[in-house]
């Protein structure tokens, strides 16, 4: 396939950006997304130009670290699919592609396409975890817990934080990703003891942060790579009210 | 050099239970002076990090990726080892040991080994007190399969994202240190090169990947947690980012490397696809408990679709040549059988590269919601990868490079020859001989994380509890850090007509060739010389394009680029050292008539470590001999 491709090209984070096109060739159907853009970066290096820069790791829709909006959509046209994860059969002979980074303020852009996401690791810090030190644990059969329970908790854990829930929303809410580390956490056992404090103050932490509110559209779950549900968003909004209605 | 390995005396199963009785501890008031560096935020070393934080030491963390959640323990599949006898199937400790010591084809330390069963109890534990989901059954209890090599269900998983879910508990710890202040976090930075003053390590140097900056950081010990360095093959299912360098430059600086050919070549793996492949994918062994794994009879069938060749015109290889373990033999029995059947021609697919794992039968026995509950997310990638559907059609698999078992040499401490510098996880060679199995590198890194260096870390930390706070203003660090300025300027300067990912992957090309799934000492030695060639040309001909001080991924690739091809050489001189085939290296020379590997114990049962001596082609070795006190050597079999 030949592809004409519509890249954001921004040099630092205070620079004016633009969109720069740019013609590919012998682009396979199977090949991953990525590795179209690797054959744009080996075309540019050759002639001397600047490659795209953009953030990627494992290459099998686990790490969570690509996070490209791909003609209008977070991680493109296919459903429950990250960057790395989109094949190129996706798209058709000479077709025209728009490859933005994940925009929202509180991901403010390092270069091209890679931005800084690191208010998410900020949210977690402040209560995505069961305090317990190491050795402290008890048998891990001590408690039984419902096997529905646990299945709905791990749907909740699969979120990779990549950042396409935020970048999906017209507020640039992150919601979705709070309340799936929030509802993992405090449906279990372990995690009933700090779920109120837990609900409010990394919620206080996404608001501090910049994140939108939720105006209940949806978009995070309809964009999402691993399909979390907004049912996660009740579940928090439930221990948020709980919690501060009691505390 | 004498490799002391500091293995206690004493009773196998009561080292480890001595050992921590015995060891010098550091007070609280002591500890919250000393600082530690945690080189790697994956299992180990987000572990480790967050355990030394909870102890009180002061930790500083660093990472290369976006956030320390983003390390590649994130994309293991299948799951945990623990010897939980849950399933009332007759595991113990000492099972767990005896198949670990047996997968490794007597090739790893016996105390080593026994510690990690041992521990491998408290972390299912640990974890589920984190909150990691594990699987259950409809009573609530842990749920657990089996996994290739062993005839007993010991894996804890959490469907095929257990790699994921134990690395956000590490990591879910790991932040709960950073808001307490107790570990700082370095996100985007790399380790290029280790400090050292009167012999012990003190310190790293590190670039902040985004603004280029040279940093200092000293501490009283250095952790590195830094993973393998599969991706010496180009191709792997290792992280486009999963590098040597850390553990390279502790090289270069005196830590001894052992056993560096020890690869694992894992069987179940997406096959290659074509030239513009960047990586390889992996399917979890998991599969193996229902799939069948099977090949054309004839040649002539090859081309046929799978389900238009009737059941009496497949060969179920691995059932029929071992029927005790079936589908299910140890890794590197089950990928060498699949390089015999393509070599003769036998492949399937476009290539003729791959074999059949196929879940007809599964689905008639089980239904295909039980086969969707069990692997559907695996089935489901599968699909986006190749664009065919598994639950209709078998699966197309090869083998491909998944874990290195080689490493920096440590001792029962997990110390590395440089005094104060320790290795855990992966990027040590310790637990796992000359191959793993299959889910014991997550066991293996928690292990050395939450429940091994927390106490062994402390027996040389008490020796430096009058050690002032380290001061990078010492000559070793200026020394350090201008190396490190000269040589990123040096990759910059070349500004040649290759790329760097040229130049990866031809190294690839001749390390998957030569030093891959089977090996010969003629061949390797050829290959050798290719690879001192390919690094003299890409010091002449690389081209980085950018500029220093700013984000460049590409001149990060430089650098880990230069680093393997200097690994490559050190891995072909132990490959054609290690006269005899054990677990992942495998010697065309030393095979038994029927093709199985043929050990050589009186030789070879030895570590083999490796000195730095300043040229990469000519590395020193020294041996620390293994002794089997416990466990009688025999010849694997898996018939």
């Amino acid at each position: 396939m030949q592809l004409t491709l519509r890249v954001w090209r921004q040099s630092n984070p205070s620079a004016k950006g633009e969109f720069e096109n740019y013609d590919v060739y012998g682009i396979d159907k199977d090949m991953s997304f990525l590795e179209m853009m690797d054959v744009l970066n080996q075309q540019l290096i050759k002639e001397g130009k600047d490659p795209v820069a953009f953030d990627h790791d494992c290459r099998e829709g686990i790490c969570g670290s690509c996070n490209m909006y791909i003609n209008g959509r977070p991680h493109g046209p296919w459903d429950k699919t990250t960057t790395c994860q989109l094949h190129m059969r996706a798209f058709e002979d000479r077709d025209t592609i728009v490859i933005e980074p994940f925009r929202a303020n509180s991901f403010p852009i390092i270069k091209d396409l890679a931005v800084d996401r690191s208010a998410f690791d900020r949210i977690i810090e402040k209560g995505g975890y069961i305090s317990v030190n190491t050795g402290n644990a008890m048998d891990a059969n001590a408690i039984p817990i419902e096997k529905e329970i646990a299945d709905t908790a791990m749907d909740a854990a699969t979120c990779i934080g990549c950042g396409a829930c935020v970048a999906a929303c017209k507020n640039s809410s992150a919601m979705l990703f709070v309340s799936a580390k929030v509802a993992h956490l405090n449906m279990l056992p372990q995690g009933k003891v700090e779920s109120g404090e837990r609900a409010i103050s990394m919620v206080n932490q996404m608001d501090a942060e910049g994140f939108g509110s939720c105006t209940n559209t949806y978009a995070c779950e309809a964009e999402c790579p691993k399909g979390i549900s907004v049912t996660n968003i009740a579940r928090l909004n439930r221990s948020f009210i709980g919690a501060s209605i009691g505390g | 050099m004498k490799l002391v390995s500091k293995e206690p005396e004493g009773i196998l199963s009561e080292k480890w239970t001595n050992y921590k009785s015995s060891v010098p501890l550091v007070s609280p008031a002591n500890k919250r002076r000393i600082d530690i560096i945690v080189v790697g935020t994956g299992l180990a070393g987000a572990s480790a990090a967050a355990t030394f934080g909870e102890l009180g030491y002061n930790v500083k963390a660093f990472c290369f990726q976006d956030s320390p959640r983003r390390a590649h323990s994130i994309a293991a599949q299948g799951g945990i080892n623990a010897a939980k006898n849950y399933q009332n199937d007759g595991d113990s400790v000492y099972r767990l040991f005896y198949d670990t010591i047996k997968g490794g084809d007597y090739r790893a330390r016996e105390s080593n080994v026994h510690r990690l069963a041992e521990v491998s109890t408290n972390i299912i534990d640990q974890c589920v007190a984190q909150g990691v989901p594990f699987a259950r059954d409809y009573g609530g209890l842990l749920a657990n399969r089996s996994f290739g090599g062993v005839q007993v269900s010991r894996t804890f998983y959490a469907r095929g994202q257990t790699g994921q879910q134990l690395l956000l508990g590490a990591y879910s710890a790991l932040s709960r240190q950073i808001a307490k202040g107790q570990v700082k976090m370095y996100k985007r930075h790399e380790m290029l090169d280790l400090v050292k003053i009167d012999g012990h390590a003190k310190g790293i140097i590190a670039r902040n990947l985004i603004t280029g900056e040279i940093e200092r950081h000293g501490a009283h010990a250095v952790v590195l947690a830094t993973g393998g360095y599969g991706n010496v093959y180009f191709l792997s299912t290792n992280a486009m980012g999963s590098n040597v360098t850390a553990a390279w430059k502790a090289h270069k600086r005196g830590a001894l490397f052992a056993n560096p050919c020890y690869t694992q070549i894992h069987p179940t793996c997406i096959p290659v696809a074509g030239e513009h492949q960047s990586k390889l994918t992996l399917m979890s062994e998991s599969l193996r408990n229902d799939g069948r794994v099977w090949v054309p009879k004839h040649k002539i069938d090859c081309v046929k679709p799978a389900r238009n060749i009737p059941e009496q015109d497949r060969d179920y290889y691995l059932e029929r040549i071992y029927p005790a373990f079936g589908n299910l033999v140890p890794r590197d029995v089950a990928s060498r059988a699949a390089l015999y059947v393509t070599n003769e021609g036998r492949g399937v697919g476009k290539t003729g590269v791959a074999v059949y794992l196929d879940f007809e039968d599964a689905i008639k026995r089980l239904g295909k919601d039980t086969v969707e509950a069990r692997y559907g997310n695996l089935f489901e990638m599968y699909q986006r990868i190749t664009d065919e559907n598994p639950y209709e059609q078998p699966m197309r698999i090869f083998p491909a490079v998944h874990y290195t078992m080689g490493g920096l040499w440590v001792d029962y401490e997990l110390g590395t020859t440089v005094p104060g510098l320790y290795a855990a996880g992966e990027a040590n060679f310790s637990d796992h001989g000359a191959n793993r199995l299959g889910a014991s590198a997550l066991m293996q890194g928690l292990a050395d994380g939450y429940f091994v260096l927390p106490y062994t870390i402390g027996s040389y930390l008490s020796t430096q509890i009058r050690a002032p706070k380290v001061d990078t203003q010492h000559p070793a660090f200026a020394e350090a850090e201008s190396e490190v300025k000269e040589n990123l300027s040096a990759l910059m300067n070349i500004q040649g007509d290759r790329t760097v990912d040229d130049f990866h992957k031809a190294l690839g090309k001749i390390m998957w060739k030569e030093c891959g799934m089977s090996r010969h000492g003629e061949r390797m030695t050829e290959a050798k010389e290719k690879l001192g060639n390919l690094r003299e040309e890409f010091w002449g001909k690389v081209r980085i394009p950018g500029r220093l001080e700013e984000f460049n991924p590409e001149l990060e690739k430089a650098g880990r680029v230069a680093d393997l091809i200097e690994l490559g050489e050190l891995m072909m001189d132990d490959a054609i050292n290690r006269n005899e085939s054990c677990g992942g290296h495998f010697r065309e020379e030393f095979a038994t008539e029927e093709g199985e590997a043929q050990r050589d114990d009186k030789k070879f049962t030895y570590v083999a470590a490796w000195e730095h001596t300043g040229n990469p082609a000519k590395a020193k070795l020294s041996k620390e001999k293994l002794k089997f006190e416990n466990v009688e050597l025999k010849t694997r079999s898996y018939k």
